[in-house]
């Protein structure tokens, strides 16, 4: 048992409440993704247990995400802008799902 | 597969004791991918209802702030989200699934969330804090939620390849080797037979 932080990476202006809420806010440009990476990077090892990254950011560093995916700790966790969503956090769950199943079962359930 | 074997007495019985080990294997892991797969069947439907309506809330929540921006101005905003009174603890410990270290989230929280005084900020400023911090806990348990689905994933897929290299490659060629060296002693024997018969017919003659 051990206590650890939160963090939330994003744009300026999608991240700024989070700051109120006492978690550990890295506002960084949405075009500058390999900031993002480096931060992530170095949360790694200061033990965050929760990195919440816009969903814009993540995807482009969707690739160097997914090292993190299927490590205990940190949970990364894509959340949406103040864009709103563009659907790429339900589309890595669907994704998780497909992997373990072997088929895509969200999609039978819509039908 | 038969894998290039003496067939001999010796080698049959070695074989044979290798089915057993593989067939009990075979059971446990399947066993073993059934219990995983029922986990994260359960978990699948908890999350996707969970992660539609976390998006929904977080968007309102963000909205909120684009109002309050209208309102107020970027600095004075920024100053007053700037020194936050609230102070966030999580709690981390971890449950096991079979042999996956699954983390527990714990969210305890101190102090209220307003961090700033009446004089300077709009109200629009407050409701919007007050709805992130409502979806926030939620946020935790999504965070939670969503590690334990990519841990459970990441096993089930090996598992899945080890109990398909099980069934599929190393039983049916034990099988068949086993099988081979059955026939081939079978045979040996059938034709030492036939010899001995036909000694002791000339033997006789």
């Amino acid at each position: 048992m051990s206590t650890s932080n939160i963090a939330v990476i994003g744009d300026r202006d999608s991240v700024l409440g989070f700051k109120a809420l006492g978690t550990a806010v890295f506002p960084i440009c949405n075009d500058r993704p390999q900031e993002a990476l480096d931060i992530i990077e170095k949360l790694c090892h200061e033990r965050y247990a929760v990195v919440f990254i816009t969903e814009p950011i993540a995807q482009k560093i969707e690739t160097e995400l997914s090292r993190y995916r299927y490590r205990t700790l940190p949970s990364i966790v894509l959340i949406p802008n103040n864009q709103g969503s563009i659907g790429l956090g339900r589309e890595r769950v669907r994704d998780t799902v497909k992997r373990a199943v072997g088929i895509d079962i969200f999609r039978e359930e819509a039908k | 597969m038969r894998s290039s074997t003496h067939a001999t007495r010796m080698e049959l019985l070695r074989l044979r004791r290798r089915l057993g080990v593989a067939l009990r294997g075979y059971k446990l892991l399947k066993d073993k991918q059934d219990e995983l797969m029922k986990q994260f069947m359960e978990l699948i439907g908890k999350i996707r209802e969970m992660r539609e309506e976390t998006e929904k809330h977080l968007v309102q929540a963000f909205q909120g702030f684009l109002l309050a921006s209208a309102v107020m101005s970027r600095e004075e905003m920024e100053g007053a989200l700037a020194f936050p009174n609230k102070i966030v603890n999580l709690e981390v410990k971890t449950r096991r699934v079979m042999n996956l270290q699954i983390p527990v989230l714990n969210l305890q929280a101190e102090r209220p969330v307003y961090c700033y005084g009446c004089a300077n900020t709009s109200g629009e400023l407050d409701i919007a804090l007050s709805n992130l911090d409502i979806i926030f806990s939620t946020m935790i348990v999504l965070a939670e939620r969503e590690k334990a689905l990519e841990l459970l994933a990441a096993e089930i897929e090996k598992t899945r390849r080890r109990v398909n290299a099980l069934e599929y490659i190393l039983i049916p060629d034990l099988r068949e080797t086993i099988k081979y060296i059955e026939l081939k002693l079978s045979e040996l024997e059938r034709s030492n037979l036939t010899r001995l018969m036909r000694i002791k017919e000339i033997i006789a003659g």
